[in-house]
């Protein structure tokens, strides 16, 4: 049994509640767990660093003071909040001065700050520690014949953590393979999909959306996954937006990797919250081949 | 005696803390702004925005919509050949301009960070339809009612929630946002 500190942060409290659902459910299928963070709050997004770097490093130090008393390593689902939470962890770390000044107004919730642990996206729990090959031997309804666009968008990836491959990465291609699903080649799949600009900029996020989506098609998709909120709700949810700016006719169902990789894991869509889309996945996963697992 | 910094010093010490080299070095390869996806919409590509800067350029720099069209994807950071954090530069001016108050007023952009600040101020936590508010007054009415449908659907397949959400130690937290900004700085 796996066990991690589980942060979902504000968008999975209701608007991505089916990516939270997900993955609790699709993690206990394979004997991980999450242990939620008992007050976690926001970790500021993008908004806070741009009004005060200290306020957003406060932040995001409450949530990893949190989960430090657990003694378990942190996990986040969002692209923002893994970044944010990574980075602080990092900073204050390596800035002694600027982790005692953390710990003066961490003070005010008992809680202090240490270090000592790490933080991971959601992705990694089950690319990495879980890894492709459990996954495929746990899987009991293969995806086989659903074309999956694998999106990793920005934060996951960027900016650079370690020594990952920020360019070519694959690690989603091959979880989607595990599943029995196809994953297609996608050459927009590291590209943005706009962030808070769908609020700030509306036209240029169409646009950017729109890139994405014409590329998903155009390489035969019939689903997107993807492993970030944001970019969940930007590409799905304003597609309608996207066609009306543009004359276009998208219609491409949006899912999170943790549904799919719920359905192929056995859990019953209900479960997954397939049904709370806006386009509609269902004619898409009804087109994939049913057969028995091969063990 | 001391000289007034030039705006080209004031925003290398901006970036000063942070990890990366100076803007200084840049090379002026463009990397950054054939990466950038937000570059056509932009007054100037981050790599004229750099060379600005270093010619000192202030009023066009701040004048500029450049940097509140950064989306933070972070591509420009990754690729730079000098590495240079761009989008960390990006960042910088955002605070710079809030800072000093010089900024496009049209731009959404400052509005749009400060209430999602106050949102998280006041419950710990964000919560979209407050932030829905920053937009409603600055989009036309089709937009407006593009969005409220939108919304609707997205109510009634239950993914907005109707309540904000708050924290529980919202007394401590408070607190500890008043330590390490000056009390009053955010109400």
């Amino acid at each position: 049994m796996k066990r991690y500190a589980y942060f979902p942060g504000c968008s999975l409290e209701k608007m991505a509640l089916s990516y939270h659902k997900s993955a609790i459910e699709s993690a206990r299928k394979l004997d991980v767990e999450f242990e939620e963070l008992e007050d976690w709050n926001c970790c500021g997004a993008t908004a806070y660093f741009h009004i005060d770097e200290l306020l957003a490093y406060t932040l995001s130090a409450r949530n990893l003071a949190m989960a430090e008393k657990t003694d378990l390593d942190m996990v986040a689902p969002c692209a923002a909040c893994y970044k944010n939470s990574y980075f602080t962890n990092e900073a204050l770390k390596k800035d002694p001065d600027l982790a005692e000044h953390i710990n003066f107004a961490l003070e005010e919730d008992n809680l202090h700050f240490t270090g000592k642990l790490s933080v991971k996206h959601l992705i990694e729990v089950f690319a990495h520690d879980v890894g492709p090959e459990e996954i495929k031997a746990r899987t009991v309804r293969p995806l086989e014949g659903l074309k999956v666009a694998a999106y990793y968008g920005c934060q996951i990836l960027r900016p650079r953590k370690d020594h990952e491959n920020v360019e070519q990465p694959h690690f989603f291609e091959d979880l989607m393979a595990a599943i029995g699903a196809e994953p297609v080649d996608y050459p927009e799949k590291l590209l943005c999909c706009s962030g808070s600009l769908i609020i700030t900029s509306r036209r240029a996020a169409l646009s950017m959306i729109r890139n994405l989506l014409n590329g998903a098609v155009h390489s035969g998709a019939a689903v997107i996954a993807t492993a970030c909120p944001m970019c969940q709700v930007n590409l799905e949810c304003y597609q309608k937006q996207v066609n009306q700016e543009f004359g276009t006719d998208f219609n491409v169902p949006v899912l999170y990797f943790t549904q799919l990789l719920g359905l192929a894991l056995g859990i019953t869509p209900r479960r997954l919250r397939i049904g709370s889309e806006l386009v509609l996945p269902t004619p898409a996963l009804s087109r994939v081949r049913r057969k028995p697992a091969t063990t | 005696m001391s000289s007034r910094p030039t705006f080209s010093e004031e925003i290398a010490n901006l970036l000063h803390a942070a990890h990366g080299n100076p803007i200084r070095l840049c090379m002026q390869c463009g990397t950054c702004a054939g990466t950038c996806p937000s570059a056509p919409f932009m007054d100037h590509t981050p790599r004229r925005l750099i060379a600005m800067i270093n010619a000192n350029m202030k009023d066009e720099v701040l004048a500029s919509n450049t940097y509140w069209y950064c989306a933070s994807c972070f591509h420009c950071t990754v690729r730079c050949p000098c590495d240079i954090d761009i989008a960390g530069l990006m960042y910088a001016l955002k605070r710079y301009s809030m800072w000093k108050g010089q900024h496009q007023p049209e731009l959404i952009g400052p509005v749009f960070s400060e209430t999602f600040v106050k949102t998280v101020f006041r419950s710990g936590r964000s919560y979209e339809p407050i932030l829905a508010t920053t937009y409603l007054f600055s989009f036309g009415l089709q937009d407006f009612i593009t969005e409220a449908q939108a919304a609707t659907t997205m109510m009634l397949k239950g993914r907005l929630p109707l309540l904000p959400p708050r924290i529980k130690r919202l007394k401590n937290f408070r607190r500890m946002i008043g330590r390490v900004i000056p009390v009053g700085g955010l109400e």
